[in-house]
């Protein structure tokens, strides 16, 4: 197979705008990039960085994920950076040759950068000089290659692409433990020691923790109060309010939190490396699996990826129903989320049971139209998968118009003004605006911190431009404030339900002709969704063949999570759970 | 601030649903009862208060027809074949990969024969996610609504053979219906076409 | 758990032909003993992914699990008498997942609900994930889907529910002598351990690297 690279660069003079203007502080550091972007120096993309942000005023770094072009040799990171104002991306590159594998860290200029550098290491290998924290993320530490490097091979590894051709015309079934030589889905490196056989996953954690908590301990001098011994807490992965196999590591002093630090991966399901074996379709359904609450808009995401390299927009009708869909789903997500940030709060179940039943019967429309309660599968490259009829959208207006309104005031009267919320919320787990930017934290996070950045609004997609809506923002970004912003989303979301209901024409839901195998034309392509948790990306490289060369997905609660640790620190440790409620976190997102 | 007004409103929404499902209770004991099946819909449907519980399994939720589980082969009835011609595109298709079809082949030619010799789907791998049903083209592979499925063992029950997998066509017209219809129409229709070319040729 | 003992097709030991009494009286205690203990299995509150959503919208008023007896989800694995596994197994999670099942106290069930906990799911071919739960713990109850409607959840703690009603108050594991086993916890090594299979690991790797020379690269 032939990589993406080989295309031919884009002429110097192409360069426009933002990128003239730092081609011409930085000359020959700077060049253009094959499809989009330019490609920085490893020497000067700090500085670059800085002057991206400080000067071009790109000072939201979306996305950063790393690419193995395995033919030419090198490992390419690429950023994607915005303006908080809206507009396009920024799009740089830095490469660095396989062998060396290294490439200077951006922490020092966007925080929100330490995960996903962590991500590249972890995943792809790819050193990051000066990060402070350069440890596997998503899987262990010990853990034996860099799976998504194009030569890393996976146990049950069949073929390099899907369809396998041992499944047709002589399919005989066998198991994949059946194929391999452990009868498992494991490998061990030939040179490994079984007698060293150690769980040592878990040691540089705590170990790291312990020295932070001893050298802290050092150095505070307070005569007049207690001597206190700092005590690292571990909480999940099987916690009950951790929203699943999530787990943190706190470093306590008393009951007051000195340092959190999450760690993740329990539910690391491989989703990208599936995912460049998948054909482009195949993955539609795969996308369901990563925020499982809202797979509406997860296929919407992807379909809009594709779409810009396939260069097809779906039909009027289509353009509706995806709006309604992902809006819906924004309710239910939302619904979820507050009745589940109740129960952190204490009020158990109660709340989230009347939530339950709200979102039970926009289930029932999203079973009919597509098929399935939670994994829709819905969207399809250039459509969606099934019209509806007449008889649903009465039935969502129905919903739209008397049950949802009354739902979501009842939550609001009840929950709003309720002391105890006020009391347990108000001025918990602030997140100034600077720091929300700097973190890149996404959706309600970003917006509850007084940033107005909605990607509906600042580089809109699908039909979102025609509809009369507000942004949601409030400014004191702690945790009360971002389920108010919850509230008024569902009173925009309902906004955009009721235009887009009363408005759907008649007509195709299909541009063209459905087709499982296409040859997607060869190019790089991000595509980003205002999701309900944030800013869904999907970055994908195509090398012309049917199946994506790079597949990765920006997900929100990810990125969310980065500035967790400067959300909770101060607060008691009985605000963890509040606060980490109020980011509203999925795994099958956080992990993938 | 007076503590307390919070909760007692919190607990009034919770007496409200309880006392409705009274008053639902009430306004059906006119109707026949709560349970009754004709209920179903309304005490599900958009407009539905008080108690919202199904009682399953005395009660099932009716499915809609796209509803998709576990896929299964159509067998034609009426000309008594399986409707699958083992063309291999499902088996393409499959995201996780989890159909496997022999190919059939005709034992005096050995030739290739348009009926799946074997055809596995294994359940403990399907996403469910409806694509060979979509793309199969003929009509051959159909999305169960049969969700009934849990076992006590996986590796024999839950690996779906070539026997587990038929189900004739009525049972297909059943749950599908307007998909069936329309398989009707277009045989219709391609029956028509048929005569018309026989009719021109004569 | 291994076995179970149906009372209608119970071979009667030869010693005990004489004294259809005690057979009587062992499966009247048996059916109240079950009985009882049917309607109030108590699952663990433990959700891995997707599934576990679906899990607790059979826990929520729509499907309404406590119907069964099944409402009281506790956090705690010592009080749990069911564990759901609800969602994908990976690597990284499964030692923990043993651990709770070692910390439940008999008697103890084991429902997998999904595609994915049963046998891999979609997510089979994935380097990090486990092909099935019960390479590790036993389980009772097979529930496929994906992810399964809360009500093929709720069938198949029915099914669960026809299983212990078939237990035999004298052959339950838990009454016997002795303790019951611990299962021992997978190690992360440079990949998932499975403790007992280190003596063939050790065996087999040995083997191939007196074949091949030990070169770094190479890996099985
Ligand atoms: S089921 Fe349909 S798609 Fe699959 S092999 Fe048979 S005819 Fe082809
Ligand atoms: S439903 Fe999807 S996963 Fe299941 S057999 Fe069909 S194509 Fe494969
Ligand atoms: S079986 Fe399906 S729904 Fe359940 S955890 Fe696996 S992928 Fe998610």
């Amino acid at each position: 197979m032939t990589a993406p690279a080989k295309a031919k660069a884009a002429p110097l003079a192409e360069l426009k705008g933002d990128l003239a203007v730092l081609k011409e502080k930085f000359g020959d550091a700077v060049q253009p990039a094959e499809y989009e972007g330019v490609v920085i120096a490893n020497g000067v993309l700090v500085e670059a960085a800085r002057f991206i942000r400080d000067e071009l005023g790109y000072q939201y770094l979306s996305s950063l994920t790393a690419v193995d072009y395995i033919q030419e040799g090198y490992f390419e990171v690429v950023y994607h950076a915005y303006r908080l104002e809206g507009g396009g991306p920024l799009v740089f590159k830095a490469r660095t040759p396989r062998g060396v594998a290294t490439i200077p860290s951006l922490v020092s200029v966007w925080p929100g950068a330490d995960f996903q550098e962590r991500e590249a290491w972890d995943l792809m290998g790819i050193r990051f000089a000066g990060h402070p924290n350069l440890k596997r993320i998503l899987l262990w530490e010990g853990f034996h290659g860099h799976p998504l490097r194009k030569d890393w091979k996976e146990p049950y590894y069949e073929e390099e692409h899907k369809p396998f051709s041992s499944r047709w015309p002589s399919g005989h079934h066998i198991r994949a433990e059946d194929r391999v030589f452990w009868h498992d889905n494991v490998q061990y490196p030939l040179d490994w020691d079984p007698d060293q056989a150690e769980d040592t996953s878990d040691e540089w954690l705590y170990i790291g923790m312990g020295q932070f908590a001893r050298a802290e301990t050092g150095e505070r001098v307070e005569p007049k109060s207690l001597r206190t011994e700092r005590l690292v807490v571990n909480m999940g992965p099987q916690h009950p309010s951790t929203h699943g196999v999530f787990r943190m590591v706190v470093t306590l002093d008393g009951e007051t939190i000195v340092r959190l630090e999450p760690v993740m991966g329990y539910l690391h399901r491989n989703h990208e490396k599936i995912g460049e074996r998948n054909m482009y379709l195949q993955n539609m359904p795969y996308t369901d699996r990563l925020d499982y609450i809202c797979s509406m808009s997860n296929n919407l995401g992807y379909a809009i990826a594709v779409e810009k390299l396939l260069g097809i927009k779906p039909p009027e009708r289509a353009e509706y129903l995806r709006v309604i869909m992902a809006e819906f789903t924004r309710i239910v997500n939302h619904l979820w989320a507050i009745g589940f940030l109740l129960n952190d709060l204490g009020a158990f179940f109660t709340p989230a049971l009347y939530a339950i039943e709200e979102r039970e019967l926009i289930l029932d429309l999203f079973e009919e139209a597509a098929g399935s309660r939670m994994m829709c599968n819905y969207m399809r490259f250039g459509g969606v998968a099934y019209d509806v009829s007449d008889d649903w959208i009465a039935r969502a207006k129905e919903l739209v118009y008397n049950r949802l309104p009354r739902a979501i005031e009842e939550l609001d009267r009840y929950l709003t003004h309720n002391e105890l919320i006020q009391s347990r919320c108000q001025g918990v787990g602030v997140l100034p605006p600077d720091l929300a930017v700097a973190y890149s934290t996404a959706g309600p996070v970003l917006r509850a911190s007084g940033i107005p950045y909605d990607v509906r609004r600042a580089e809109p997609y699908s039909i979102y431009d025609r509809f009369d809506f507000d942004v949601a923002v409030r400014y004191n970004g702690d945790v009360y404030d971002r389920y108010l912003i919850r509230i008024d989303e569902m009173w925009q979301s309902l906004r955009i339900l009721r235009q887009a209901l009363e408005q759907i024409p008649r007509g195709e839901i299909q541009a063209g002709k459905k087709q499982y195998m296409m040859r997607v034309p060869a190019g790089q392509a991000y595509g980003r969704v205002e999701n309900p948790k944030g800013e869904l990306g999907f970055y994908l490289v195509s090398d012309g063949s049917p199946n994506p060369y790079r597949y990765h997905i920006r997900a929100p609660s990810f990125i969310n999570l980065t500035a967790l640790n400067e959300m909770c620190k101060g607060h008691k440790v009985a605000d963890v759970v509040v606060i980490l409620g109020s980011i509203d976190i999925v795994l099958g997102e956080v992990d993938r | 601030m007076i503590y307390g007004i919070g909760i007692l409103k919190g607990l009034g929404v919770t007496l409200k649903h309880f006392i409705e499902s009274y008053i639902e209770d009430v306004r059906y004991l006119f109707e026949g009862g709560r349970y009754q099946p004709r209920h179903l819909p309304a005490r599900q449907g958009p407009r539905a208060r008080g108690i919202f519980t199904v009682q399953y399994p005395k009660e099932k939720l009716p499915l809609p027809e796209n509803f998709r589980y576990i896929p299964f082969l159509v067998y034609d009835t009426q000309e008594n074949k399986i409707k699958c011609t083992s063309c291999g595109i499902c088996a393409k298709v499959c995201p996780p990969q989890c159909i496997w079809i022999v190919r059939g082949t005709d034992p005096s030619t050995g030739r290739p024969r348009p009926e799946p010799e074997a055809f596995y789907i294994d359940a403990t791998i399907c996403m469910s996610c409806g694509f060979c049903a979509e793309f199969c083209p003929f009509d051959a592979i159909k999305m169960d609504h049969d969700y009934e499925l849990s076992s006590y063992e996986r590796y024999e029950s839950l690996l779906f053979d070539l026997p587990r997998l038929l189900k004739p066509d009525t049972y297909h017209a059943q749950i599908h219906p307007s998909d069936w219809a329309r398989e009707l129409a277009e045989k219709e229709a391609e029956k028509a076409k048929k005569r018309e070319k026989a009719a021109a040729r004569a | 758990m291994d076995e179970l003992h149906d009372l209608n097709t119970m071979p009667v030991p030869s010693e005990l032909r004489n004294n259809i009494f005690i057979t009587t009286i062992d499966r009247f205690v048996s059916y109240i003993y079950n009985w009882g203990r049917k309607r109030s299995v108590w699952p663990m509150m433990f959700g891995l992914a997707c599934c576990a959503i679906e899990m607790i919208c059979a826990a929520a008023s729509r499907f309404d699990i406590a119907r069964f007896g099944s409402e009281l989800m506790r956090p705690s694995p010592r009080q749990a008498d069911l564990m759901i596994v609800s969602g994908t197994v990976t690597k990284k999670m499964v030692p923990q997942i043993v651990r709770l099942y070692n910390q439940m106290s008999e008697p103890k069930y084991v429902i997998s609900m999904g595609a994915c906990a049963t046998g891999g799911g979609p997510f089979k071919e994935g380097y990090n994930v486990v092909s099935g739960i019960d390479k590790f713990i036993p389980v009772d109850v097979y529930v496929p889907g994906c992810p399964p409607r809360p009500e093929a959840l709720l069938h198949g703690l029915l099914k669960l529910y026809e299983k212990i009603e078939r237990q035999s108050v004298r052959s339950v594991p838990w009454y016997q002598r002795g303790e019951s086993e611990a299962i021992p916890v997978p190690i992360l090594g440079p990949d998932l351990i499975d403790p007992r299979r280190l003596p063939e690991i050790r065996a087999r790797l040995g083997e191939l690297q007196a074949q091949q020379g030990s070169s770094p690269e190479s890996s099985l």
